[in-house]
C-alpha cells in the first residue's frame, strides 16, 4: 500500500516539476473600471481622435455608444468625424494595401482587440495598458519606435507628442532572490502630459477598449445575478420536490 | 415499499411549484431566442432615413429611393397630372385619406394631393393588398384594366388600382390607399423619408 | 397484443380524453411504461449517475442554440468572423444564445468526460451491457467530430490553424494521406470550402447521427437495465407477486425528481460559468481566436480546445526517440501474451503480429505512428468490455490494484489534457511521453491486472 501511494505521489509531483513558469514578460495591471463612465467616455474620445485613422472597429456601431451614457446627438456632435451616420459601425478609410506597404502590416481591426491579447500573464486590457506605455526610440526600426511587450512593431508610437520620447535604459531588477540587469523604457523627453496623466489617458482608452470588446458584458453579470437568484429557488423546490418523493425509498 | 401513506398533498404542490418554476424558466430563456429573430441592430441602422436630391426630376417623372428595403416614389406631378386627381374624387375609396390615417398618412399629407407640396407626390411604392409593387400608367388613355383611366398606378399581381395621388379605387383588392412615408424637406430640392421631425 | 383493447388513459385530468384518443393509434401509454413509469432502476445510484441525464440535458441545450445561430451566422470565410460578432452585438440576446451554445460546447465534454468515468467506475461496460458502452463511445467519437468542425466556424486563428493541423493528421496515412487531405480540406489550405463543408457536417450530418445514437444507446439500456454502484444484477431477484425487481424503483417518479435536482445544480454551474466566465480563462474561448483566421501567420501558441489535449499530447509526444521506448513496450507486451496464452496459434499469431508492428515502427514516419497513436488512445476505450477480467464489476469490491490503475489513468489523461494546453518544452515532453506510457498501459496490462487483482465478494443484493 504505502509502495502503491509513494508511486501515485510520484507521479503527481513529476508533472508538477515541469510545470516551470514560461516568458519574463511582466505586465502592468490595468487600472480601469468598466462602470466608470467619464472614464469610458474620455476613451472613447481617444480612441476616435488617436486609434479610428488607421485602425478600424467595424463591429462597433457608433450608437452603441449610448451605453456609455451618451445621445444620439451627443456621439454625432462630438464623436463622428468621418460623416458616417450613427447607425454605422467605425468604419475607416484606409485601405489595407496601402497600410501593409506603410507599416508592414495592415492594422488590426481594433473591435476585439482587448479579448484577444489575454494571455496567462495578464488580460487584454493589461497588455494594452503596457504596451501603450512601453513605446521607445529605436533607430534601427523604420518608425523610428520601438516597443517592450511587442518586440519590432509595424506601428509608431501614436500618442508620442503627449508622454513624450521613452529610451530603453538599465535597471536593476529583483529577480529570484538576486539581482538582475534590465532594459527598461524611461523618459528622455518629456510630452505635453505629465506621466501621471499620460497612464491616466491611457488607461482610460484602455477601458473603453475592453468595453468594446464585448459592450454586453456588464449587461451579461446583471442577467447572472438575476438568472442565480432564480435557479436558487429552482433547486430549493427540486431538492424539497426530490426528498419528499424519496421518503419512499428504503 | 412505503412505510405509511405519503402526503399526497404537499407532493402535488411540490410539483406544481416545481412545474410553475420550471415553465417560467423556460418562458424566460424563451425571451432571447424570439427576441434573437426581431430586426438586429444592423437591420435598424439600414432602415435609417434616407436623403433624395429631386433637382434633377422632370415634370411627369417618377424617381425610386429605397427606404427600409421598400421602393419610395417621389413623382414630380403636372398641372394636367393634378387635375386628374380632382377628377377622379368619385372613383377612388378613400378620397380624403380618412381611413387609418396614423398608419396611412401623416398630418402633413391628409390634404386632396396627399403631399406637402402639391407638386411632389412621395408614397411608399408598395400595394396595400399583398405587398407587390405597382407599375406606373401616367398617361391618361383607354386601358384594359380601365376604359376611362385618368393615369395612376397599376399592380399586376391582382389588379389594384392606385391614382396619382396614391388613392385606391373602388372595388378592388387592395383595402387602402398607398402609405405616405414621414418625410420633410430639408430644402427646395432635398427630401429626408423616414423622419419627419421639426429641426436639426 | 393487438387483440386485447387498450384501457382508457386515466390519471391525466382533463387531458384523459385527448390522450386516450392518441393512445388508441399510437403506444403512447407503452411508451411512457417502458421508458419511465415501469423502467426499474437500481435505488442506489449515486452522484455519478446524474450525468446521463445531463447529457442530455446538454444536447438539447445545443441543438436548440444552434438552430438559432444559424439564423445569423454566415459560413462564409469573407463573413464568418464578422457574422459571430454581429451575433455578439447586433442580434437582440445573440450574446446569450452564443455563450450558451459555447458554454454548452465544453460542458458537454465535461458531463460525458464524467459519465464515461462513471462507467470505468462501476464497471457499466461489461457484460451484459457491452452494445451501450458501443453505442456510447460512437457518440462520443460523433462528440469529438462535432466539435472539432463547430470549432472551425467562428473563422478565428485557432479555428483555422487548429484545422489546419487536424485536417494535415490524415496526411500521415500511408499512400493516400496527401490526397485523403486535400479531399478533406477541398483546397489546399483550409479555405472557404473547407468551412462550407464543415458547416454541414456540424449543422446537419453529424447532429442527425448523434441523435439516432443516443436513441439506440438509451433503448440498449433500458433493453439490458441500468447497472448501479454495487455491479450487480437487480433483475436476479424479483418480487414474485410483481415482477419487479426488490431492489428497482420506478424511473418515474423517483428519478425523474432526483434528475430534475441534478439539472438544477448543473445549471447553477452552467450560469456561474456562462455568465460570469463565458471564456474560463483560455479554455472555454480561446482568446487567439478573437483574431480572425489569417492563412499567412501562425500564433505563436496553438493548442486544440481543452478536451481534445490529452490526445494532442499523445500525438505530440511521439518523437524519434520515444518510438524505441514503445518498440520496448511493445515487445514486452508480446511477452507477456505469449506467456499468458496457451495455444500455440495464439503465440505464433502475436509473435507475428509484433513483428509486423516493429517493422512498421522502423520503416513509416514518427509522424505516421504519432497519429495512430492519437487514434488508438480514443478506440481503445471500445475493447474495455473484453479486457477487463475481473470477476466484480464495481470498484467498490475490487482490489488496491484496479484502483490504483484506474487512480494513475485518471492521472494520466489530466496530466495530458494539461500538457497539451501548453507550449512544448522538453519536460513537458517527457513527462507526456510517461504519461503516454501510463495511459496506453492501464489498458495494455488489463487483462492481467484486473485478473491477479485481490477482490471482495460481492453482495446479493444493492447497498447504501
Amino acid at each position: 500500500m504505502t509502495v502503491t501511494r509513494k508511486i501515485l505521489c510520484a507521479l503527481l509531483l513529476l508533472p508538477l516539476a515541469a510545470m516551470s513558469a514560461t516568458g519574463d514578460l511582466k505586465l502592468d495591471r490595468a487600472p480601469i473600471d468598466g462602470r466608470d463612465l467619464i472614464s469610458l467616455q474620455r476613451g472613447a474620445q481617444v480612441f476616435v481622435n488617436y486609434c479610428l485613422n488607421c485602425h478600424s472597429a467595424n463591429y462597433m456601431r457608433y450608437n452603441r455608444l449610448q451605453d456609455l451614457g451618451l445621445t444620439e446627438g451627443q456621439i454625432r456632435d462630438n464623436l463622428i468625424f468621418t460623416g458616417a451616420k450613427v447607425g454605422d459601425p467605425m468604419k475607416i478609410a484606409m485601405d489595407a494595401e496601402d497600410a501593409k506597404e506603410w507599416f508592414g502590416a495592415p492594422p488590426p481591426d481594433l473591435t476585439v482587440i482587448a479579448r484577444s491579447r489575454s494571455s496567462p500573464a495578464g488580460s487584454g486590457a493589461d497588455w494594452l495598458y503596457t504596451y501603450l506605455r512601453g513605446f521607445y526610440r529605436d533607430p534601427n526600426r523604420p518608425s523610428g519606435w520601438n516597443n517592450v511587450v511587442y518586440p519590432n512593431v509595424g506601428m509608431p508610437h501614436v500618442l508620442w507628442q503627449l508622454q513624450g520620447e521613452q529610451v530603453l535604459a538599465e535597471a536593476k531588477q529583483q529577480a529570484e532572490g538576486y539581482m538582475r540587469t534590465v532594459l527598461r523604457p524611461v523618459l528622455d523627453k518629456p510630452g505635453t502630459l505629465t506621466a501621471i496623466e499620460y497612464d491616466r489617458l491611457v488607461a482610460d482608452l484602455v477601458n473603453y477598449l475592453d468595453y468594446m470588446a464585448e459592450p454586453a458584458a456588464s449587461e451579461r453579470k446583471r442577467i447572472g445575478i438575476y438568472v442565480l437568484l432564480f435557479l436558487g429557488v429552482f433547486w430549493l423546490l427540486a431538492y424539497l420536490l426530490k426528498k419528499e418523493y424519496w421518503k419512499d425509498v428504503h | 415499499m412505503a412505510e405509511k401513506d405519503p402526503d399526497q398533498g404537499k407532493r402535488r404542490f411540490l410539483v406544481a411549484a416545481t412545474s410553475v418554476a420550471g415553465g417560467v424558466a423556460t418562458g424566460a430563456v424563451g425571451v432571447p431566442f424570439v427576441a434573437s429573430m426581431l430586426p438586429s441592430e444592423r437591420a435598424k441602422a439600414a432602415g435609417a432615413p434616407v436623403e433624395a436630391d429631386i433637382s434633377a426630376l422632370a415634370p411627369g417623372e417618377m424617381m425610386r429611393v429605397e427606404w427600409r428595403g421598400k421602393p419610395v416614389w417621389i413623382v414630380r406631378r403636372t398641372r394636367d397630372m393634378l387635375e386628374s386627381v380632382k377628377t377622379v374624387v368619385d372613383k377612388v375609396a378613400d378620397p380624403r385619406s380618412e381611413r387609418k390615417p396614423g398608419e396611412l398618412t401623416p398630418p402633413y399629407a391628409r390634404n386632396e394631393y396627399r403631399s406637402i407640396k402639391p407638386e411632389y407626390l412621395i408614397v411608399v411604392g408598395i400595394c396595400t393588398h399583398l405587398g407587390c409593387s405597382p407599375v406606373d400608367k401616367f398617361r391618361s388613355q383607354p386601358e384594359s384594366f380601365d376604359p376611362d383611366w385618368k393615369g395612376g398606378f397599376y399592380c399586376p399581381c391582382h389588379g389594384s388600382l392606385f391614382d396619382l395621388a396614391g388613392r385606391v379605387y373602388k372595388n378592388k383588392p387592395a383595402p387602402d390607399n398607398l402609405v405616405v412615408p414621414p418625410h420633410k424637406y430639408l430644402s427646395d430640392t432635398r427630401i429626408v423619408i423616414g423622419d419627419d421631425t421639426k429641426g436639426a | 397484443m393487438a387483440a386485447t383493447e387498450k384501457q382508457p388513459v386515466t390519471g391525466a385530468g382533463p387531458f384523459n380524453g385527448i390522450l386516450t384518443w392518441v393512445d388508441r393509434r399510437f403506444p403512447l401509454i407503452q411508451l411512457w411504461r417502458e421508458h419511465l413509469s415501469e423502467y426499474y432502476a437500481p435505488k442506489n445510484f449515486n452522484f455519478w449517475y446524474y450525468f446521463g441525464s445531463l447529457a442530455i440535458v446538454v444536447l438539447a441545450i445545443q441543438i436548440v442554440t444552434g438552430i438559432f445561430l444559424v439564423m445569423h451566422y454566415k459560413p462564409d470565410a469573407a463573413q464568418a468572423f464578422a457574422s459571430v460578432e454581429y451575433i455578439m452585438r447586433d442580434v437582440p440576446g445573440g450574446w446569450i444564445i452564443r455563450y450558451l451554445h459555447s458554454t454548452g460546447a465544453s460542458a458537454f465534454f465535461i458531463v460525458v468526460y464524467l459519465h464515461m468515468f462513471r462507467g470505468l467506475l462501476y464497471g457499466s461496460y461489461r457484460q451484459p451491457r457491452e452494445l451501450i458502452w458501443i453505442f456510447g463511445m460512437v457518440i462520443y467519437l460523433c462528440l469529438m467530430a462535432e466539435a472539432f468542425f463547430g470549432y472551425l466556424l467562428p473563422w478565428g486563428q485557432m479555428s483555422y490553424w487548429g484545422a489546419q493541423v487536424i485536417v494535415n493528421l490524415f496526411d500521415a496515412v500511408p499512400l493516400i494521406g496527401p490526397d485523403l487531405a486535400l479531399w478533406i480540406r477541398g483546397d489546399y489550405v483550409v479555405s472557404d470550402a473547407t468551412l462550407n463543408r464543415f458547416f454541414s457536417f456540424h449543422v446537419i450530418a453529424i447532429p442527425l447521427v448523434l441523435l439516432g445514437l443516443v436513441a439506440a444507446h438509451i433503448m440498449a439500456l433500458h433493453e439490458v437495465g441500468s447497472n448501479n454502484p454495487d455491479g450487480i444484477e437487480i433483475k436476479k431477484h424479483k418480487d414474485p407477486q410483481t415482477g419487479h425487481p426488490r431492489d428497482g424503483i420506478p424511473f418515474h417518479p423517483y428519478y425523474t425528481v432526483k434528475d430534475t435536482l441534478g439539472v438544477a445544480v448543473f445549471l447553477i454551474v452552467f450560469a456561474v460559468i456562462m455568465f460570469f466566465m463565458p471564456e474560463f480563462g483560455g479554455y472555454f474561448l480561446e482568446y487567439n481566436n478573437f483574431i480572425p483566421a489569417d492563412p499567412l501567420k501562425t500564433p505563436s501558441h496553438i493548442a486544440p480546445v481543452w478536451y481534445f489535449t490529452p490526445y494532442y499530447s499523445i500525438l505530440r509526444a511521439t518523437t524519434e526517440d520515444f518510438m524505441w521506448v514503445l518498440a520496448a513496450a511493445a515487445i514486452a507486451l508480446a511477452a507477456l501474451i505469449v506467456l499468458s496464452v496457451k495455444s500455440a496459434r495464439g503465440k505464433i499469431g502475436t509473435a507475428a503480429g509484433t513483428a509486423v508492428l516493429l517493422a512498421g515502427f522502423s520503416t513509416l514516419d514518427p509522424k505516421v505512428w504519432g497519429v495512430v497513436l492519437m487514434g488508438v488512445a480514443v478506440l481503445i476505450f471500445f475493447f474495455l468490455p473484453w479486457l477487463d477480467r475481473s470477476p466484480v464489476k464495481s470498484i467498490r469490491y475490487r482490489g488496491n490494484l484496479y484502483k490504483s490503475a484506474l487512480a494513475v489513468f485518471v492521472i494520466a489523461f489530466v496530466v495530458l489534457g494539461y500538457f497539451g494546453t501548453q507550449p512544448v518544452t522538453t519536460a513537458g515532453t517527457v513527462v507526456s511521453q510517461i504519461f503516454t506510457l501510463v495511459y496506453f498501459a492501464f489498458f495494455a496490462l488489463m487483462p492481467w491486472y484486473s485478473r491477479m487483482d485481490k477482490t471482495r465478494p460481492e453482495p446479493d443484493r444493492v447497498t447504501g
